[in-house]
């Protein structure tokens, strides 16, 4: 085993450019980073500095231009889209700040659904306690349109949880809510990543939500700083 | 396996909130189209044959110069079909002093096996009955009654033997097909034939064996006989009946199969738009599946399975439509015909379910190999969607697709590859046509204000869609122009060649003395002055140096046209039903010994344009070269001739007038009289064989309007599609001004304006190729010219105006009244 198996993520050298009107764009360079198993990370920065590009990088949703990223392990650069995919499945889950649930769905098939793509068993059950430790068994059968915002995000938390992830990463979960809202939200986000003991990856401009993390970043001209 | 189950749960979910209806409906009325027409085709086309059965007095004939053996009866017997005989040869009978050629006609007991044999007792009595023909008797056509100077019953002698011509005929199915026949016709048993003395080893002599049964068993059989077929004998089945019927014939199923095929292509294209919104709204959650650790194959697995699902779904629904439909047919068809109809098989349904598998498969594969590509990062960013994708796919599998049903439609595959090769040009005009239109309306978006401005703004905004969309509109209304207006016009032109005023009689046999006489007569009767033109008799004896030899011929009736004498006529002009294929008319006056043929007998006897013709008339050698092939419509109940030569050449020879004329019914009692004043000229009334003629182009045109009315419903689902396309886009952007202030009032006026715009672009590329369909219909596939109705232009472009005005308007009027919040949410 290589010393870096037992980190959740970690990146090295990290960097991404993108081609735009003015030439090319470098919005993240030799970035480094280490996740190690039930860490929180918090990663703070003005708007644009590239929070979600990195964010999606270490997912694995997107592909680097310099550098390498380690999911459990794994480099992914020489991995195609469905090998990602596949790395992902039931270890990583999602929460973004546009709750991204399938709008066809209601609250309770959205839950259910990693758990069906997974081939568990017992998904309803599993789902059902996940959406009554949200708070929103009354609601599971509304469809998402059908919910207010905070209420979504509930069920997009309830959808993260499902298979009990290694590694959570949520970009700005509570950027779309009120601040009442957005801290009952991330009470229950934390208090969930705390019983199941996944490592979370935060990524926002929030200080005060970004203080409830162990480890605190900046992200700033491309590289990542600690923050005390 | 738990794909499965989620595929089935969400394609339940997919039914319930609509997102594929348009897309099943689009499916299933292609294969309904396909089943019906199918079953109407296939019904109808039985009908139609059946009618031509009729015409040759059984489902088919073997014609040969000698009896048919035995065998071939037994062999016939033996795949349960029926037979009869009957042999025909010209003969001469006497009464008194008096002598006349005939056309003698033995049959044997069970003819006819098709159609109807009527006879009267009476001259009087025109229309006769059904009654059996018994050995001992003979019938006649009236006008051997009238010039032999006989009554019915009066006995004549047919060569050695003496036989009562009891009953006049009526009607006789296989008449044959030349008008021009002089001799009448005289029927008698088979039976009492050896009795005359007249069929010897030298005679000329033409045998059928007449077959009837089931259509598979008659082809059976024709098969079976072709390898045993001697030279020179030929098998008659109902396409080489009547030319003028199966002219008709031909002209009914190739519209028929157009109209069908059109039907077909407009649900593709209709589902084309359905499938492609479809799968383009699966892209978030193909986004979110790929995040939560979906494969490729997952995603495709998930939105094919609901692709799969609708196609079972609408091949089930199609399908019932298509019986249902073929039921309501049987009545319509079985008032239609005397025909009785085949039962309805399983085979359709199998059709209906390669049609929707063909029509899914080929609209929805290029999004769905797409919509595999999805960047999960779309989560992150929600501009990111699938790359653009392969041109070669999204363009060439819908074509693959259509190139495949035309194939498997027309069973050819060079027949299947021009009719697509005809659509996509078509497409590309519409296309181009459509995008030129947008690019004008540029220019307008700064001119004006308010509704106006924003309406014409958001259509050049996304001129692609728009050009899409006024496609689709265009498709939409052109099947409705050419349900409505076109059909109409086509029609008319159709039966405006059998218009109520047909020649039903003709006459001939005019001295030349008589003709004046005759004119005068015609006129003076208020009958009209129809043409009369001389007719010479002269035998053909040499083409292009080599001597004409019947027996050189493999046909019987190539070897039958070559022994006969010919009708030759003179003229100055081609007459106005003739059209020229090849070579040229010559000139008015022109000394030069030149001759037209007709193109079929050309093709039949092997003439070809230069060659130097020779006929004997009355003794005399009459020599000239052929300088045109003319296309003759025999439809038109005028007379014409198969050869035709200049009047320097024919004008000195001995002739004889011919002429037609239309007889209304209730002025038949005026034959007698010209009986009377004309005794030389013989009266042949045509008007059974025009009223079959006319009864098949009604029937054709019924069942037109049938598969139109399918077109119908096929251009209305294009029209919705064409909305729904946009109503993604509109509902943002609707949302969005609403919460900038704009009140419903004026969001309806600028959606009134935009739909209207685009109704009006749509119409007139409709009209314009509604106007180039009318052409290529009436010119190609009817062999009528047409002329332009260019009232479809403005037709086309106010009613598309008004008509997706209003459409568009109705279809988007919920997005009016939606609160902008619910749509900005859900986005
Ligand atoms: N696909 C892309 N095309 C062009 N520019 C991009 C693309 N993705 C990101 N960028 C640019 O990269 C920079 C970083 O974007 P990113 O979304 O990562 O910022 P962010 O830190 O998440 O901002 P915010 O806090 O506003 O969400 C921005 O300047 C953005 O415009
Ligand atoms: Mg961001």
């Amino acid at each position: 085993m290589t010393p870096h198996s037992t980190t959740v993520v970690r990146a090295a050298g990290l960097g991404k450019r993108l081609r735009g009107p003015e030439g090319e764009l470098r919005i993240l360079e030799g970035l480094d980073l280490e996740v190690m198993p039930g860490d929180a990370v918090s990663i703070r920065g003005a708007s644009g500095s590239g929070k979600s590009t990195l964010l999606g990088l270490l997912a694995g949703l997107d592909e680097a231009s310099d550098g390498e990223v380690f999911l459990f392990g794994h480099a992914l650069s020489p991995l195609d889209e469905d090998e990602r995919a596949a790395l992902r499945a039931g270890q990583v889950g999602f929460v973004f700040q546009s709750f991204h649930l399938l709008a066809g769905m209601s609250a309770l098939e959205n839950v259910m659904l990693p758990l069906e793509l997974g081939g568990v068993g017992d998904a309803r059950e599993r789902a059902s306690a996940l959406l009554e430790r949200v708070g929103l068994m009354p609601r599971r059968h509304h469809l998402p349109s059908q919910l207010s915002g905070g209420e979504q995000q509930r069920v997009a938390i309830a959808r993260a949880f499902a298979t009990a992830p290694r590694v959570l990463f949520a970009d700005e979960p509570t950027g779309n809510l009120d601040t009442v809202t957005g801290g009952r939200i991330a009470d229950v986000l934390l208090e969930l990543r705390a019983e199941t003991g996944a490592a979370l990856v935060l990524v926002t401009h929030d200080q005060q939500l970004a203080d409830r993390c162990d480890r605190r970043l900046v992200l700033e001209d491309g590289r990542l700083g600690e923050l005390g | 396996m738990t794909i499965l189950r989620l595929g089935w749960r969400w394609l339940l979910r997919d039914l319930r909130h609509g997102e594929i209806g348009l897309l099943l409906v689009a499916a299933a009325l292609a294969a309904a189209a396909v089943t019906t027409v199918d079953f109407f085709a296939d019904r109808v086309e039985r009908a139609l044959a059946s009618q031509v059965s009729n015409l040759l007095a059984a489902d088919a004939a073997l014609e040969w110069s000698e009896p048919p053996p035995a065998e071939w009866e037994v062999e016939a017997k033996s795949r349960g079909l029926v037979t009869a005989r009957t042999m025909s040869f010209p003969s001469v009978v006497l009464h008194g002093d008096a002598t006349l050629l005939v056309q003698v006609k033995a049959v044997s007991g069970d003819y006819p096996l098709r159609g109807r044999l009527r006879s009267s007792a009476t001259l009087d009595d025109a229309t006769g009955a059904t009654a059996p023909l018994a050995p001992g008797a003979a019938w006649a056509e009236p006008r051997l009654f009238a010039q032999l100077g006989i009554a019915p019953g009066t006995a004549i002698a047919i060569g050695e033997r003496e036989l009562p011509v009891t009953r006049v005929v009526r009607e006789e199915p296989d008449r044959g097909g030349d008008l021009l026949q002089v001799a009448p016709r005289l029927l008698l048993r088979a039976e009492d034939i050896p009795a005359t003395g007249l069929v010897g080893p030298a005679s000329r002599v033409s045998y059928r064996l007449l077959v009837a049964g089931d259509e598979p068993a008659v082809r059976a059989f024709g098969a079976w006989l072709a390898k045993r077929l001697p030279k020179g004998a030929e098998w008659l089945d109902p396409s080489r009946a009547r030319p003028e019927l199966q002219t008709a014939l031909d002209r009914g199923t190739r519209l028929l199969s157009v109209a069908a095929g059109t039907v077909v292509l407009l649900a593709g294209a209709a589902a084309l738009l359905a499938a492609r919104r479809f799968v383009e709204r699966q892209v978030d959650a193909a986004a979110v599946l790929r995040c939560l650790g979906a494969s490729s194959r997952t995603l495709v697995g998930l939105v094919g399975l609901r692709l799969g699902g609708v196609a079972l779904a609408a091949a089930l629904l199609g399908g019932l439509v298509g019986v249902g439909a073929q039921a309501a047919l049987a009545e319509l068809v079985g008032r239609w015909f005397a025909a009785e109809l085949p039962p309805p098989s399983a085979a359709p349904l199998f059709d209906a379910a390669l049609t929707t598998l063909l029509v899914l498969g080929a609209t929805a594969l290029p999004p769905l190999l797409r919509l595999r590509s999805t960047p999960p990062a779309r989560v992150l960013r929600r501009e990111l969607g699938p790359p653009p994708g392969s041109a070669l796919i999204a363009a060439g599998v819908p074509l693959a697709g259509l190139a495949a049903f035309f194939v498997w439609r027309m069973g050819d595959l060079a027949l299947g590859v021009r009719a697509l090769a005809g659509v996509l040009a078509t497409l590309l005009v519409l296309s181009l046509a459509a995008y030129g239109l947008v690019r004008l309306l540029g220019p307008l978006r700064s001119r004006g204000r308010g509704a106006w401005r924003q309406g014409v703004a958001a259509l050049v905004r996304h001129p692609v869609l728009t050009s899409v969309q006024t496609v689709g509109f265009g498709l939409g209304i052109l099947a409705l122009l050419l349900l409505t207006v076109v059909r109409v016009d086509l029609l008319a032109a159709w039966q405006a060649k059998l218009p109520p005023g047909t020649p039903n009689h003709f006459l001939i046999n005019i001295q030349p003395a008589e003709r004046q006489a005759l004119e005068g007569f015609l006129a003076d009767r208020g009958l009209g002055s129809p043409a009369v033109l001389p007719m010479i008799r002269g035998r053909l004896t040499e083409i292009a140096g080599r001597a004409v030899d019947p027996a050189s011929y493999p046909s019987a009736r190539a070897q039958r046209l070559a022994s006969r004498e010919f009708n030759l006529s003179h003229a100055d002009a081609p007459q106005s039903d003739n059209r020229v294929l090849a070579g040229r008319w010559w000139a008015p006056g022109t000394a030069t010994p030149e001759f037209s043929v007709e193109t079929g007998i050309a093709e039949t006897l092997g003439i070809a344009l230069g060659d130097r013709l020779v006929f004997d008339v009355g003794g005399r050698r009459v020599a000239g070269t052929v300088t045109s092939l003319r296309e003759v419509h025999w439809d038109s109940f005028n007379v014409n001739f198969f050869v035709v030569g200049t009047p320097a050449l024919l004008s000195g020879q001995p002739a004889t007038y011919v002429t037609s004329f239309h007889l209304p019914a209730e002025r038949l009692d005026l034959l007698p009289e010209l009986s009377r004043r004309f005794p030389s000229v013989t009266v042949i009334d045509v008007g059974a064989v025009l009223g079959q003629v006319r009864a098949m182009a009604d029937q054709a045109a019924r069942a037109l309007e049938y598969v139109l009315a399918f077109t119908l419903a096929a251009g209305v689902i294009v029209l919705l599609a064409a909305v729904q396309a946009s109503r993604d886009v509109r509902a943002r952007e609707i949302a969005v001004l609403r919460t900038l202030g704009a009140s419903r009032r004026s969001l309806y006026a600028m959606l009134a304006v935009e739909y209207a715009v685009l109704g009006l672009l749509a119409g007139t590329v409709a009209a314009a190729g509604a106007l180039g369909t009318a052409w290529l219909i009436s010119e190609a596939v009817l062999g009528l010219s047409y002329v332009p109705s260019l009232r479809l232009l403005p037709l086309g472009a106010l009613g598309g105006a008004v008509g997706v005005g209003v459409a568009g308007l109705l279809a988007v009027r919920r997005l009016v009244r939606v609160p902008p919040i619910a749509v900005l949410r859900a986005a």
